[in-house]
């Protein structure tokens, strides 16, 4: 109870410089939990994108972005023919503008495509895709800020299309982009295949099958399942890997600030530490209320910094201009990992100070009287 | 002929033999060999001008430092290598200092109990010893008080509480009444003196107080970083 009173005692004598120290990695571990989540859902919605339907995908072999990837128009029909195949949808992903809006997503699809098929409508129909001239079917926040709804003539790119619905999803990406029948935006686009083939199996249990079938058969393209393609896929490794980066330099800054502020709690403190030691402390307990020290702060900063990190996922949530773009779904291995990088932060914030706490000699110490 | 308990009480707690000091590579001598001899349950005080090595004494003597030559032996074992000296530190020596060395935002209670709670002690044990200690030196009021509501007489007198917790067979004190006026000082003298008497420890003092270190079982008289005199 002492040694917990003494570790408290040194944390309430600096009050102001213990609460930055806490606030220090407080914002680290928010930043870290609100970088990675919102980039972990990003990844979660495209991935979702591929997955819509399908459970395999196969695009060009050793493309560095799927918007580049080219899958000849042959394959799919004949693919579609595999007997294990159930059935296969091409995408072609573009990007456009319009007023205002430099990036726009663009889905050319099939009206077999499952995000047709299996929309909200909020107005419209699917019975006019596909059926000719140059529809477009908008996602919901796609039509707020193009300021369209159904009926009406919308300008995306060089072209303008005749908006025949809106349609809602779950997905970010999809509500904030349009969809075009494929032969339109493969003639937008000039392009003659798609970017890649959602694949549906008859049964789960070929996906090997299929994989060495695709290898075999076209040596240029690749297929891979679902969770397959979102370990491997490069931007997603990127992402990830810049996500935990960024988090990782925030957690390094808190513990610099564990670190700092530690030093000055022994430096202030030399003569308590001397007492302490004169009185039979060991090495060991001293090094114990150093360590003790940065872990209540750690651990402090770090509560602190969930809760910081969930309420500004939620604001985040609540930009109109994100919309749809935030999974606030907070990982409680992600939690879990955060939390323990703090403590490990703050642990390791300590680990000078307590080497220099264990040289201090009393008799040095207690000389300055 | 003596019996077994004279011969305990007369033999040899505290040896030191030649002990010279010196820092700065020898540029500042502070001992220039001592010799000294303590035994149980003695009472020695140290007295001479500053500097003359009195409190280096005291430190080589408690562990705190080591001597640049000769040995110190205590209760039959030479500090140094070899000696568990967090042990000797916990259970042999109690140290107290001129300016009481109390951690000030703790209670009266928790400073006294800090040798007890290194040492492993269970608290009930700590607590009883405690209370002792405290009805002895008039502490039982304050036990729950910051060191910062105490007297300079009351923080002496709760230093010497701590530094007898876990009944140590020596005690080291600096200058014990250096910095209390002349009554707090020789009050809290006197029970230094009685606690050591009835605890059975061996005190080794230093002081300028003259009339301090003449209640005390010898003088000896320090000067130029040697024991001069003995009264």
């Amino acid at each position: 109870m002492i040694f917990l009173r003494l570790i408290l005692v040194n944390l309430l004598r600096h009050k102001i410089r213990t609460f930055i120290s806490i606030a220090g990695i407080a914002f680290s571990v928010a930043a870290m939990l609100t970088v990675v989540t919102v980039l972990e859902g990003a990844v979660g919605m495209f991935s979702s994108i591929l997955s819509s339907g399908a459970e395999m995908i196969v695009f060009e072999r050793n493309v560095s972005d799927l918007f580049f990837s080219d899958v000849p128009p042959n394959a799919k029909d004949d693919i579609a023919r595999w007997p294990i195949v159930d059935h296969a949808d091409p995408v072609l992903f573009g990007v456009v503008s319009s007023a205002d809006h430099p990036i726009i997503t663009c889905f050319g699809v099939t009206a077999k495509d499952s995000r047709i098929r299996n929309a909200t409508w909020v107005s419209g129909s699917a019975d006019q895709f596909d059926k000719g001239g140059t529809p477009v079917v908008l996602g919901e926040r796609a039509a707020e800020f193009l300021e369209a709804s159904t009926g009406k003539d919308v300008p995306i790119g060089h072209g303008t299309f005749h908006v025949i619905g809106v349609i809602r999803t779950r997905n970010g990406f999809e509500d904030g982009g349009v969809f075009i029948p494929l032969e339109a935006a493969q003639r937008f686009f000039h392009k003659e295949g798609s970017s890649v083939i959602t694949i549906k199996l008859r049964n789960k249990e070929d996906a090997a099958a299929f994989k060495a079938q695709v290898h075999r058969q076209y040596p240029n393209l690749i297929a891979l399942e679902d969770a397959e393609f979102s370990r491997s896929y490069s931007q997603f490794k990127i992402l990830k890997a810049t996500a935990w980066a960024v988090g990782g330099c925030g957690l390094a800054l808190g513990g610099l600030g564990v670190a700092n502020t530690m030093i000055m709690s022994v430096f202030t403190r030399i003569r308590e530490i001397a007492i302490l030691r004169v009185n039979g402390f060991a090495n060991g307990q001293i090094v114990a209320t150093i360590f003790g020290e940065s872990a209540i702060v750690a651990i402090g900063g770090a509560l602190a910094g969930l809760a910081l990190g969930v309420i500004t996922l939620y604001a985040l949530k609540e930009v109109p201009a994100l919309h749809g773009y935030v999974d606030v779904t907070i990982h409680p291995l992600l939690m879990l990992v955060v939390v323990m990088l703090a403590l490990l932060t703050g642990i390791a914030g300590a680990v000078y100070p307590a080497a220099y706490a264990m040289r201090i000699k009393p008799v040095e110490a207690l000389r300055f009287e | 002929m003596t019996t077994p308990a004279q011969t305990a009480a007369n033999s040899v707690v505290i040896s030191a033999a030649d002990l010279w000091k010196s820092y700065d590579q020898g540029a500042i001598a502070v001992l220039n060999g001592v010799d000294l001899e303590a035994r149980k349950g003695e009472a020695i005080a140290l007295c001479g001008p500053s500097g003359c090595g009195k409190s280096t004494l005291l430190h080589l003597v408690g562990g705190l430092d080591e001597p640049s030559h000769g040995t110190v032996t205590v209760n039959g074992k030479q500090l140094g290598r070899g000696r568990d000296m967090v042990y000797f530190m916990r259970h042999e020596v109690g140290f107290i200092f001129q300016l009481h060395n109390l951690i000030p935002d703790l209670t009266m209670e928790e400073n006294c109990l800090l040798p007890a709670i290194a040492a492993g002690m269970k608290r009930s044990a700590a607590l009883s010893r405690l209370q002792e200690l405290a009805e002895r030196t008039g502490l039982e009021d304050r036990l729950k008080h910051r060191i910062q509501k105490l007297s300079g007489g009351e923080r002496q007198r709760t230093a010497i509480c701590r530094a007898l917790m876990n009944r140590p067979g020596i005690l080291l004190a600096d200058e014990p009444t250096g910095s209390l006026d002349e009554k707090t000082s020789g009050a809290v003298f006197q029970l230094l003196l009685d606690l050591a008497h009835t605890e059975g420890v061996t005190l080794l003092m230093a002081t300028h107080d003259r009339s301090i270190a003449t209640a005390c079982d010898r003088v000896l008289e320090m000067h130029d970083g040697r024991i001069r005199t003995e009264c």
